[in-house]
């Protein structure tokens, strides 16, 4: 568990880091004059230049974090900026990102700092073990991102037509000496679908089991450092590996600590005779902290599940899509031109998404109905605000999923601007129109 | 519980590879199992397309140059006529090049300094009558470059002997003989720079650039290909007149407005350009190298490539149906113009959705997660 927060920690701090330094907060939170909400969370938005006060407390907190300096209000700290910070545009919305997010909540029950943490110098008191659920309820988190990630491989365009892998790994031709062999191949693009299912699947068994423990980390470095080779998914991969170290026993990460502590030993001398040790740590307010993380566990395993709860296709709706562990799964994109029409002259014009988003927000907006729908309601109300009388607005949207051609997205004769947005299916999109890929 | 562990793993792993075997459908052999020669694209729309088009435009200039000598030497009707003959074939030539705003063009903002409309005529004649100008300055250049020049040949006056006047007996003509001289040498002179540097320098940066990066030169000219299709040609020449952006048509911001009778014949050239770029077809010839089209090929989406090519042809009638000035179009019957647009529009989703999909070229390169 130490180390596990001490990995986390460190590497948060330099997620903060790396976004800051790549002008990511300028560019996502800071530039676009209009932020994508996520329903119920409308009043989030970016802070004008305490943004970066924001991502300064939030990499601040991690870095406590990891020297389990005050780890309770730094872990709170850490989750409520974290969040703040992923609430307040959901173009950025990434799975890690929402991993990061629950899993530092999770953490805020548990004792990570029971060991090896600033804390215990501070209070003079070491606890050699911790109960033992407390270790098992992050292994659970871990096993359900994987195996919910393989859970959403299971659909015929991933595995009986290598969709959307058959688009993207052609184009890393510039790899070296498998970009233009290997990555150019049907039949690996087959193996790549299929034991990338298998993989997620029966990693987190895998890892549970002690005898396959040792191959299964194996493959998770491997898997995960390769995926890194092939697709930007920024810090991710490096994250998994961290915490799949969890799943190994007490030696090997009394072992880690010891090698740390032996490190700072030679840069700073410090008395840890005095410090008591206790062998059990006591959670406190357990008749509390046992029913929120059962909560926790029963809506993580449900949530993802929600979508059978609205008709049509999800990878088109996207109607439960988020949230669920649904990484790397589609190949999907669209063009969405919105038309502002004055209702009683009926004369319109077209609007120049550019004048309102940023590329990357155009983006996501094109394909996906919940995006497109709060911009309607933008436009609507910006033109509105203009003068426009009567202001009606509709879209004419294409979108193309996995390699099939492009086909209608949205109901062109719908008034966008009358609908609202709720968790109620939203029957403008148009249904999915099945054809076989062309890329056959 | 630790026993199951063996036995569950077991039976997924059977479940899945027996799965596994069973004829799957639509497997076909995706992708002809050899990536794409991206460098021989970039070869032949370098060799074969980009440089001749540049000389092209280039000679044309040096023509306009000299027949505008002739004109300030000498202002008469027929010399004023060679100067307009001259523009058009020029400006025609220009429309061969305009989509290939990379390179050295898009350093030195060639675009914006050639064909950048409507032309503001109070600044042409504040530059005139100032005398002293910086035509390379942003805040001019509305008042330079082809549609500078078609007010200064055809929009000094209604009748053509009072333009003619302008340049001979007019308080000003002195003034207006040089600015009307600046505009030409200068747009010549950009030209040859950026023939110069193709021809002596960008060319093989340009053909090795092969990269599917955001820097890669042949995602770079994809990306322009199709942001010159939308903006360049389907808003500035047929959307923006027609109104589609705006609560009334605004027919005098067509191309070559003072002209009259070319607007028309300007978008049927850009379009064949586009055509030809997507084919892959040598300047002024009809030979086809490696394309978009063949690029789309290699990946199976031959249905794709005839789609786009179907479409922009489909777009092509459209425009073909219109008045030569679609001045007179949008005032007369702008639902033609509008029809012409929305064919156009559809080709838009087909190379910015589809095309772009099938090369799995980014928009942005930030981190991702497949969504």
């Amino acid at each position: 568990m130490a180390v596990f927060r001490i990995g986390f920690g460190l590497m948060m701090c330099y997620g903060i880091i790396r976004f800051w330094a790549h002008g990511w907060i300028e560019t996502q939170y800071l530039e676009p004059t209009f932020h994508f909400s996520y329903y119920g969370f409308e009043w989030v938005k970016p802070l004008g230049n305490f943004t970066y006060v924001l991502f300064f407390i939030c990499g601040l907190a991690a870095f406590f974090v990891a020297l389990g300096l005050k780890y309770r209000i730094a872990i709170i700290a850490f989750f409520l900026s974290f969040t703040y910070i992923e609430l307040m545009d959901k173009t950025t919305y990434l799975n890690h990102y929402y991993f990061i997010s629950i899993a530092s909540f999770l953490m805020i029950f548990l004792p990570a700092n029971a060991l090896f943490s600033v804390d215990n110098l501070w209070r003079k008191k070491n606890y050699e073990n911790i109960p033992k659920w407390t270790i098992d309820a992050v292994k659970l988190l871990l096993g359900i991102v994987y195996f919910y990630a393989g859970l959403a491989k299971i659909n015929t365009d991933w595995l009986f037509k290598a969709q959307p892998l058959k688009i993207w790994l052609p184009s890393k031709f510039d790899l070296p000496i498998i970009g233009e062999t290997l990555l150019q191949q049907n039949w690996f693009h087959y193996a790549m679908s299929w034991s990338g299912m298998l993989y997620d699947l029966l990693i987190p068994f895998l890892l549970l089991y002690r005898k396959t423990r040792l191959i299964a980390f194996a493959l998770v470095v491997f898997f995960h450092v390769f995926t890194r080779v092939l697709f930007p998914i920024g810090m991710f991969p490096f994250i998994m590996i961290i915490s799949t170290l969890i799943f190994f026993d007490a030696k090997l990460h009394l072992k880690i600590i010891s090698f740390l502590k032996k490190i700072i030993q030679r840069f700073i001398k410090l008395k840890t005779a005095n410090i008591q040790t206790i062998s059990q740590y006591k959670i406190a307010y357990k008749s509390f902290i046992i029913p929120v993380i059962v909560t926790f566990f029963v809506i993580q395993i449900l949530f993802p599940f929600r979508f059978m709860l609205y008709p049509g296709n999800l990878f088109w709706t996207e109607q439960g899509y988020r949230f669920s562990w649904r990484v790397m799964l589609m190949e999907k994109r669209g063009i969405s031109t919105f038309k502002i029409v004055d209702g009683k002259t009926g004369n319109f014009f077209y609007v120049n998404n550019g004048d309102f988003l940023t590329e990357r927000q155009e983006k996501q907006m094109s394909f996906q109905p919940d995006f497109i729908l709060e911009y309607a309601h933008y436009l609507g109300d910006h033109f509105t605000n203009q003068g426009h009388k009567n202001v009606e607005v509709y879209v004419e949207s294409y979108v193309a999923l996995n390699g099939r051609m492009s086909q209608k997205f949205i109901d062109e004769s719908v008034n966008l601007y009358q609908e609202k947005e709720s968790f109620k299916h939203k029957n403008w999109i148009l249904p999915f129109k099945e054809q076989t890929p062309k890329t056959d | 519980m630790k026993k199951i562990f063996p036995l569950v793993v077991l039976l997924i792993i059977t479940a899945c590879s027996s799965g596994d075997d069973t004829p799957t459908p639509n497997n076909g052999n995706g992708g002809s199992g050899i990536a794409f020669d991206r460098a021989a694209m970039l070869t032949n729309l370098a060799d074969n397309i980009i440089i001749p088009s540049y000389q092209a435009l280039n000679t044309n200039l040096n023509a306009l140059v000299t027949s505008k000598d002739n004109f300030i030497a000498t202002p008469n009707q027929a010399n004023l006529d060679n100067v307009r003959a001259a523009w058009l074939t020029a400006y025609k030539s220009w429309q061969r090049v305009e989509a290939f705003n990379i390179g050295l063009a898009e350093q030195t903002a060639y675009y914006f300094q050639m064909n950048t409309y409507p032309v503001n005529t109070t600044d042409v004649e504040n530059n005139i009558a100032s005398g002293s100008y910086d035509l390379t300055h942003p805040n001019n250049n509305d008042a330079v470059g082809f549609p500078a020049l078609d007010y200064m040949l055809y929009g000094l006056d209604a009748i053509d002997a009072s333009i003619v006047a302008k340049y001979d007996t007019d308080a000003q003509a002195a003034d207006y003989k040089s600015y009307l001289s600046d505009l030409i040498n200068q747009m010549q002179s950009l030209t040859q720079d950026i023939l110069n540097d193709w021809t002596n320098n960008y060319r093989n940066t340009f053909v090795a650039s092969t990269a599917n990066t955001a820097t890669g030169a042949a995602n770079m000219f994809i990306n322009d290909y199709i942001f010159y299709y939308e903006k360049g040609l389907r808003a500035n020449k047929i959307g923006i007149p027609a109104g589609n952006f705006s609560a009334t048509p605004l027919p005098d911001r067509v191309e070559a407005y003072y002209n009259q009778e070319v607007s028309k014949e300007l978008a049927l050239e850009a379009l064949d350009a586009v055509i030809d770029i997507f084919n892959g077809t040598k300047f002024n010839g009809t030979t086809a190298g490696e394309s978009f089209k063949t690029y789309l090929i290699s990946l199976n989406r031959s249905d794709l490539a005839t789609s786009i090519i179907n479409q922009l042809n489909a777009a092509r009638g459209r425009i073909q149906e219109l008045n030569a000035n679609f001045t007179t179009q949008i005032n007369t019957d702008n639902t033609k113009m509008t029809l012409a647009y929305d064919a156009l529009q559809t080709a838009v989703v087909l190379l910015k959705v589809d095309m772009l999909q099938a090369f799995d070229i980014s928009v942005d390169y930030q981190d991702a997660d497949g969504d």
